[in-house]
């Protein structure tokens, strides 16, 4: 049964990332990337990370991808006319990736020998042990990543701007 | 139910290559920025994956606390890459990468 459900999750993940490489309109490929990220918030259930399922969604489908539409329709990109690559660039780009493919495949070979540490456990992926590691482990870059979030928001606001004086 | 007992980790290692080869192909493939953006996404996600994947079989919530940093640090490059692609379309009336090959001087 989980097995079937990781077979039919992986093929969904896969197939949704290659249409969003692949399809001609932008607005399509968000779409697409939205279901993609959905696939993946079904192996993170799967995975007993509950908590992180949720706030991918959240994250993920609800802010970012709805900045990218709404980037996408203010530019009003939503219709087919951008140049494409060359066939010869196209081909080479398709060679790249598949050989990166072979390499990362062939480098994580052997990673199958890992030994845990910890004796198994159901609820690591509860809100209850996460905020125990975060606030107990990671408190420092917890804070650093507010300061990091608040540069990003002045420089996007400073960018945004018409002219800069 | 879980997935732990019935699905080798392999698996999961080769489903996040697939997936961020993807995001490769996507960077190298497409002329459009936003489309670039989004495989740049594609391959954070594909790293999220396997470190969730390997916070669960290693049985170590500090791995899935990684995913929360991955994740506020893709909404900050979102935000300002968007905002540095919205500039290139004021200037340039296109979003394609090409444009940004005038920086070389």
């Amino acid at each position: 049964m989980t097995t079937y459900l990781f077979y039919f999750l992986s093929f969904l993940a896969i197939m949704f990332a290659l249409m969003v490489v692949l399809s001609k309109n932008p607005i399509h490929s968000v779409l697409y990337l939205v279901l993609t990220f959905f696939a993946i918030a079904g192996h993170y259930v799967l995975l007993n990370a509950q908590f992180l399922a949720a706030v991918h969604i959240i994250v993920y489908a609800g802010a970012i991808m709805v900045l990218f539409l709404f980037v996408i329709m203010l530019l009003n990109l939503n219709k087919d006319t951008e140049p494409h690559k060359s066939l010869w660039l196209k081909g080479s780009a398709a060679v790249a990736s598949g050989s990166l493919l072979v390499i990362l495949v062939g480098s994580l070979r052997g990673a199958e020998q890992i030994i845990a540490s910890n004796p198994y456990s159901n609820s690591i992926g509860l809100i209850e042990n996460l905020g125990q590691t975060l606030f107990k482990d990671f408190l420092l870059p917890f804070e650093v990543a507010s300061i990091l979030l608040l540069g990003a928001m002045v420089g996007a606001v400073m960018l945004g701007k018409k002219s800069i004086k | 139910m879980s997935a732990i007992q019935t699905i080798p980790i392999n698996w999961y290692l080769l489903l996040s290559a697939v997936l961020f080869s993807i995001g490769i192909l996507g960077v190298l493939f497409r002329r459009n920025a936003i489309i670039i953006f989004m495989s740049i996404e594609l391959m954070l996600n594909a790293v999220n994956l396997l470190l969730v994947a390997f916070s669960t079989y290693l049985s170590d919530s500090k791995g899935q606390v990684f995913v929360f940093f991955i994740m506020a640090v893709a909404a900050a490059e979102v935000a300002v890459g968007l905002a540095i692609l919205m500039s290139v379309y004021r200037n340039s009336k296109s979003t394609d990468i090409n444009i940004l090959s005038k920086l070389k001087g």
